[in-house]
């Protein structure tokens, strides 16, 4: 077998989480107007001030065009052909508890294999599931509420904690931000909101998982979490589609605040469905995640692994306004077949002794192409601010590519900025050496693959880091001791 | 053990190995020297299932099977062991990661039960005390940062680990200082044994003071031109290659 036959068997692997789940939908006409917006407001019996705010983005998205700058190539979208609202009929009301679930709900769940039943619970991770637009089950809701923290689907957190909503909501990620973010904020439907309050140490990975199932249907769900002071919470963030011909727009926002001394991380394994090897389907991914270290000390990281969508467009962020905090972003995003992902991050330090690092690898194969694009902004104020940026490149095979794009703006003298670049290929005499060594071709590119990863998933928690590890098909080093 | 007939060889439509025929039964030390370019990697490459060069013609026995059927991997689990004269750097793999997939990958093509964490580590510690390496090699990834007499002495221990059949030594000797050198050999001697064969490629004699052969063959322009006991190399060093070459000349306008 030759190198690029043993490559393409790797890069061609078939998406597993394909299926789709037969339900009975509650699904608005089809199109976008001022009236879709009232009608998901007001299926959702949300108060005033957000019908207000998604009129007002609305308007302003109708200002916007689609940006155009990213290194990527997809087809027009027809925002008048899609369906903003579907939930799942029985859950109409709203779940109470899981076994009110319909029971095809929960079965596609097992099939996802998120724990959540609960007596699956126990293994510490509480789940916010989020099917097509609405949030169908949060577990461990009650053992979390007696540490006074909230974690609840963003709709029921519109009802019950509206001040808090109100207070934050759109103060990272304004409406007016992107083209994207406009139209998330006129019509996400659902998400989820996480409140940690001062000095608490969230004692569980929170975790969210996305799954779109109707077709014709864009996901537009919109995540905000926010750690008082001294709080401390992880959370995880999962994701896939079922196999469609078409192309289904996914377009999130997710705001996170710290405050003074907090410290989140957020982690993304993002395996939407790309399309077919020839480019046909896949979801288009245009999501903007954005935190804001607000407070002294605070600490954002953000790590993702990305190896789905037919177009990844997306640059988790972080405002370094707090004096000595802290930003992070690691990243490994895979680009296979016809595959496009143009990501990376945005560092703006503003406050003093701001430090942030940034460490980025990117896969291709196949025809896939990835870009790194990275902006690190020091303003004039920010005195001693320190960033160091890495990003290297891996391509397996003769057709994909990878780019780098960073920006460097600096206003600052005593600004210290460093930037790192590597590109290098899985040579046939890297695999010829472990396939003399007796190892398979397959698990030679694993291995290599997981070697070039190792630094990002290192950041992973655990559960994430062994599905990040199948994601990529590889399997872990290091766990075996 | 090995046998080698008219074995022809291309690269990019250029012939590199001209009819070869090369005899190596278990239990010998063959020795293979020549100048630069006269073939000698190639064929030492192309024994462990190089796929960038193509036969055109002959033919590769190895323990009575085709041995030009066989996929690199196969060839490996068989027995077929290459010390590279470059070894491959394979960044954030640990080498002890390395080594114990490939130790497990042959293991599982015999039917053996695969070692587990604790079993590798104790062998492996054991070995490299032998071949005079540092433990913390183990931890570091393949290769990466390895000096020189570092990534030879690694070989040196996959092959101590592996435990082939066919061990060919791509030029383990070049750049090796002389108590390095020392190591290596006594890596490989360790390893000399009656059912075992050893095909060492190398420029110099030097190598040769140290493991003797039972055979030399002098690869020139892709054929072997001469074949003799451990005595050809010192005569080789003595008078160089070119002295192989004239006399080879002169046959020719006779």
């Amino acid at each position: 077998m030759t190198t690029t036959q043993q490559l393409n068997e790797l890069i061609n692997r078939e998406y597993q989480h394909g299926f789709y789940t037969q339900l009975e939908a509650d699904t608005i006409p089809l199109g976008l107007n001022e009236s879709t917006i009232r009608l998901i407001s007001a299926k959702k019996n949300e108060p005033a001030f957000m019908l207000e705010w998604r009129l007002k983005a609305y308007q302003h998205w109708l200002t916007l065009s689609e940006p155009r700058w990213a290194n990527l190539d997809w087809s027009p979208i027809d925002y008048q052909n899609a369906y903003y609202y579907s939930a799942p009929k029985s859950e109409k009301n709203g779940p109470r508890d899981l076994s009110e679930i319909d029971p095809e709900l929960l079965r596609t769940y097992e099939k996802l294999g998120i724990p959540l039943k609960e007596q699956k619970m126990l293994a510490g991770v509480a789940v916010d599931a989020v099917f097509d637009s609405v949030s169908v089950a949060t577990t461990f809701k009650q053992n979390l509420s007696t540490l006074g923290i909230i974690f609840c689907p963003f709709s029921e957190a519109v009802q019950k904690y509206p001040d808090l909503v109100k207070q934050y909501l759109g103060s990272v990620v304004p409406y007016t931000d992107n083209f994207f973010a406009s139209l998330n904020a006129a019509v996400f439907s659902d998400g989820s909101f996480c409140y940690i309050p001062p000095g608490v140490h969230c004692p569980m990975e929170l975790s969210t998982y996305f799954r779109i199932n109707a077709k014709n249907t864009g996901q537009f769900e919109r995540t905000l979490i926010i750690a008082d002071k001294d709080a401390y919470v992880s959370y995880l963030e999962g994701c896939t589609a079922p196999m469609r011909d078409e192309h289904q727009l996914h377009a999130a926002v997710v705001e996170l605040i710290a405050l003074e001394g907090a410290r989140i991380k957020y982690a993304t394994v993002q395996n939407w469905y790309p399309g077919d090897k020839e480019g046909k389907g896949g979801i288009y991914n245009f999501v903007t995640k954005r935190g804001d270290c607000r407070g002294e000390k605070s600490h954002i990281s953000w790590t993702q692994v990305e190896t789905g969508s037919a177009i990844t467009w997306k640059y988790p962020s972080v405002i370094l306004r707090g004096n000595g905090s802290v930003g992070e972003f690691y990243s490994v995003a895979l680009s296979n077949n016809h595959q496009q992902a143009d990501t990376g991050t945005k560092m703006i330090h503003i406050g003093r002794d701001t430090k942030s690092t940034v460490l980025s690898k990117g896969i291709s194969a196949g025809y896939g192409q990835n870009t790194y694009r990275g902006l690190i902004k020091v303003l004039s104020g920010a005195e001693n601010a320190r960033n160091y940026t890495q990003c290297d490149s891996l391509l397996l095979g003769e057709h994909c590519g990878a780019h780098t794009f960073p920006y460097i703006e600096v206003k600052n003298p005593s600004a210290k900025v460093e930037h790192e670049a590597s590109t290098s290929r899985i040579g046939e005499e890297q695999l010829f050496y472990c396939t003399q060594r007796g190892i398979s071709p397959e698990n030679a590119v694993s291995m290599i693959v997981s070697g070039f990863c190792k630094a990002v998933f290192q950041e992973l928690p655990m559960e994430f880091s062994v599905e990040a590890q199948k994601l990529l098909g590889v399997s872990l080093e290091g766990s075996t001791g | 053990m090995l046998s080698i007939k008219n074995l022809h060889v291309c690269i990019d439509g250029k012939e590199i190995l001209r009819g070869i025929n090369l005899d190596v039964k278990a239990g010998e030390v063959h020795a293979i020297m020549g100048p630069n370019a006269s073939g000698k990697s190639t064929l030492a490459q192309l024994l462990a299932g190089r796929e960038i060069y193509k036969v055109t013609a002959g033919s590769v026995h190895y323990l009575g099977r085709d041995l030009l059927a066989m996929s690199p991997e196969r060839r490996a689990c068989e027995g077929v062991f290459l010390a590279f004269q470059y070894p491959v750097e394979i960044p954030g793999v640990s080498n002890a990661l390395f080594l114990k997939t490939a130790l497990n990958a042959i293991r599982k093509y015999h039917r053996l039960p695969e070692l587990d964490a604790m079993d590798f580590l104790t062998l492996v510690r054991e070995r490299m005390k032998r071949v005079g390496m540092d433990e913390a090699l183990l931890l570091r990834a393949v290769n990466e940062g390895f000096s020189g007499g570092e990534k030879k002495r690694n070989e040196i221990l996959q092959l101590n680990i592996l435990q082939p059949r066919l061990a060919i030594l791509d030029e383990t000797d070049s750049g090796l200082d002389i108590d390095a050198l020392k190591l290596v050999a006594d890596g490989v001697n360790d390893m000399r044994g009656a059912d075992r064969a050893i095909i060492l490629v190398t420029h110099y004699q030097r190598l040769l003071d140290y493991i003797v052969p039972d055979a030399v063959h002098v690869l020139s322009q892709g054929c072997i031109v001469k074949s003799g006991g451990a005595d050809l190399a010192k005569d080789l060093e003595r008078h160089g290659y070119n002295w192989l070459e004239t006399g080879d000349l002169i046959k020719q306008i006779a």
